[in-house]
């Protein structure tokens, strides 16, 4: 991959998939909310949906706050903490494949139903069946990184994709070169993991924004609304 | 005390003849969309019966409601907000599509297109969501309509409790009765406490539940939080939507759609005051038989001065508080208390209340044996069992029931004396604890129903909570996504697809 190429897919497509990403959400949050939403087929099939949908959201979810946690967090964290870089990325594989093969079982059945229940399959939209495909298809490369990681249990592969990470949130494009020479499993990976901050927008992802956390926090159970705040002090 | 207004309703269940003109008309004006075929705001059920959903009254199925735990506070039945959020990946207490029924069609055409056949041609159904054949019908709204299917099964219906079911299958003591069922626009609703988004709330003015559905994202618990199903997803916007109370029509004075449309003119429309400060503790009643009379203590009456004057300081404008004082709702509940609310034990405090059916004698009674109490049948020598009604509508205290029914009989009593045999009795009226006017007033109201005295709604003054000026060129009500400015082919954030249905399903077949 010639140098050029890799800075276009490292350097600038994450700023695009970036600004998409939040740019689009902004406008569909602020001018089509009433599309906002989950879109849960669960009223219409509730066979494979119990195991399915929470097999693949727990193991989704670990996987991201995952990536999150262990991408973003400044090297120098760990450091501090005597986390040796080796120590980490097992970690990583460890949990990140438990979770992983959890959400593959959860996903393959998902698909199964979406793709083959003729009750979900005439009801979805292309995006639907399309984001849990390009999902799909994320998991597993991300799967079949294990399997080069363990090649080399050092860190310093791991290390080298935090720093980009954090380069690039940190508006420094020219950390593309950090991940040149890597193996093109883990390009794939990443060039796929922004396609899926591009789409996000588009799909019913944005339901991820609304996770309703904050129903934890509601004081009492009742909401009330009133329109007589607008009326006339007497 | 916290004086707040709403508009409830009461029906009159001895005068429901079962012909779902409500329903249908209901239907017509809010549900003849796609993903909404299959939900009916209102529909009206043959009782005994499991009814649609299936089973809705089982709470051990489906848990909705309230739960009053050991330490006297009360949560919804599906769990407390942490088991809301970790059941929202897949709610277990959510019914299946199959569960109220598949929404169908019927091949229509195949009746003016068939050729020349030696069987005569049918329309058979086609499913509206896959747009596929079916086979079989299996339920539906009204499923057991006028007593259809077998008892063994329509007896797993949860008002039997407590009674001996078993004799009521047998085709000489058999009984039924018409509930029809709508949104109860609760006081304490269970669907708005279990709605993780805060989208589902109450509004203040006249008590109106509604979904905001530009903030549901359709996590679907208040589905099963509402223990009268009677939350509906729409599986093609993805949200939920339920009775609005014909809120359009309320705010200009108008009865919502299926009390103006109603035939034997059962439905009331009424405003009632109640103390929004008392709601928490009368829901958390230790009793489920209590709940009742708690809720009964949390209305407040029109013509005390005290209410009134907080009622102006808590902002309930005049012609409210002019119009509670002639509610029928007021008097059925309050006054004469012949209306009851629908399972208080689900502590919701529903504010759409039931006048319990009469029904004929027994027919052993009739051969001399009848049970009397003076000139009076006997309520409890009635065919529907007693029990069976105060399950319904009191939590299985029959002593309320009871007392309503007696009432009834007696305005009935009454009535025939005067204008059959010229009489005037009082003595009818004492018994029961009325006087002859509240007897005539019973009459006028429940019996005549002129719509006068049906319907007293106050307009909602929006003049003075709205600048009109704003809302000029506005789009007004509308449906789904009817205001969003978008109106291109390409649905760029994945608007509700358009089901692939066959425009001629024959060319399917």
């Amino acid at each position: 991959m010639s140098a050029t190429v890799n800075h276009i897919l490292f350097g600038w497509y994450p700023y695009f998939c970036l600004t998409v990403f939040l740019v689009g959400s902004l406008i569909r949050f602020d001018r089509e909310q009433y599309t906002w939403k989950s879109s849960s087929s669960q009223l219409l099939r509730r066979r494979q949906l119990a195991w399915g949908s929470n097999l693949f959201h727990v193991g989704i979810l670990v996987i991201f706050l995952g990536h999150f946690a262990g991408l973003l967090t400044p090297i120098w964290v760990f450091d501090a903490l005597g986390i040796s870089h080796g120590f980490k990325q097992m970690m990583a594989i460890v949990i990140g494949g438990i979770a992983g093969v959890a959400c593959f079982v959860g996903m393959a059945l998902l698909i199964h139903r979406r793709l083959f229940d003729s009750r979900i399959r005439k009801t979805s939209s292309f995006s639907d069946t399309a984001i849990l495909l390009l999902l799909f298809a994320q998991l597993i490369v991300g799967l079949g990184t294990i399997r080069v990681s363990l090649a080399h249990l050092d860190g310093n592969e791991m290390v080298k994709f935090m720093s980009w990470a954090q380069g690039i949130l940190t508006l420094q494009p020219d950390v593309s070169q950090l991940i040149a020479d890597v193996h093109p499993v883990f390009k794939t990976h990443l060039l796929l993991g922004m396609t899926i901050f591009l789409v996000f927008p588009f799909t019913r992802l944005v339901h991820v924004w609304s996770a309703p956390v904050w129903y934890l926090g509601r004081r009492g159970y009742q909401v009330v609304r009133s329109r007589r705040s607008l009326a006339p002090a007497e | 005390m916290k004086v707040r207004a709403q508009i409830a309703m009461v029906l009159n269940l001895d005068k429901c003849i079962g012909c779902h003109t409500c329903s249908v008309t209901c239907k017509n004006v809010w549900t003849s969309r796609e993903g909404m075929e299959y939900a009916w705001f209102n529909n009206v059920e043959s009782k005994p019966g499991i009814g649609y959903p299936k089973e809705w009254e089982n709470q051990k199925r489906w848990n909705g409601g309230w739960r009053r735990k050991a330490n006297g506070k009360i949560e919804p039945r599906i769990g407390s907000k942490w088991r809301v959020l970790a059941n929202i990946f897949s709610n277990p207490d959510l019914p299946e599509i199959d569960d109220y029924y598949e929404p169908f069609t019927f091949d229509y055409e195949h009746l003016q297109r068939a050729p020349e056949l030696e069987a005569f041609p049918t329309a058979r159904p086609r499913s509206l969501i896959t747009g596929e054949r079916m086979e079989k019908i299996n339920w539906g709204p009204n499923w057991e309509e006028i007593l259809g299917g077998e008892f063994s099964k329509r007896s797993a219906d949860y008002n039997f409790e407590g009674v001996q079911k078993e004799i009521y299958g047998q085709f000489e003591n058999t009984f039924m009765m018409y509930l029809p069922r709508l949104c109860e626009h609760c006081l304490n609703p269970a669907c708005v406490a279990s709605c993780p988004s805060g989208a589902i709330y109450k509004r203040e003015e006249d008590g109106i539940v509604l979904i905001d559905q530009d903030k549901c994202r359709g996590w679907r618990m208040c589905v099963s939080g509402c223990p009268y199903k009677k939350i509906y997803y729409n599986w093609s916007s993805g949200k939920s939507e339920k009775c609005i109370m014909c809120y359009p029509r309320l705010e200009v004075g108008q009865p919502t759609v299926c009390s103006e449309t109603c035939v034997g003119r059962i439905r009331y429309l009424g405003v009632v005051l109640y103390d929004a400060d008392r709601i928490e503790e009368a829901a958390s009643t230790e009793s489920e038989q209590d709940l009742y009379a708690r809720q009964m203590a949390v209305f407040l009456d029109p013509n005390d001065p005290k209410v009134i004057e907080q009622a102006r300081k808590d902002g309930v404008p005049d012609a409210w508080l002019a119009a509670a004082k002639l509610s029928p709702v007021w008097k059925m509940a309050m006054e004469w208390k012949v209306a009851f609310p629908l399972h208080p034990e689900y502590r919701t405090l529903p504010m759409v209340w039931y006048i319990p059916p009469l029904s004929p004698i027994q027919s052993a009674a009739e051969a001399g044996k009848m049970g009397t109490d003076g000139a009076m049948p006997d309520v409890r020598s009635l065919r529907i069992p007693l029990r069976y009604l105060a399950n319904l509508l009191t939590a299985g205290d029959e002593e309320p029931v009871a007392h309503g029914l007696e009432r009834m009989l007696a305005m009935r009593a009454y009535m025939r004396a005067k204008t059959i045999d010229g009489v005037v009795d009082e003595t009818i009226a004492k018994r029961v604890g009325l006087t002859a006017q509240q007897i005539e007033d019973m009459y006028r109201v429940m019996a005549l129903a002129n719509y006068e005295d049906r319907f007293v709604i106050p307009t909602t003054h929006r003049e003075v909570t709205e600048d009109a000026y704003d809302m000029r060129g506005s789009c007004g009500f509308t449906f789904g996504n009817g205001c969003s400015p978008g109106d291109t082919k390409t649905n760029l954030f994945s608007l509700p697809h358009k089901a692939k249905k066959a425009k001629n399903p024959m060319e399917l077949a």
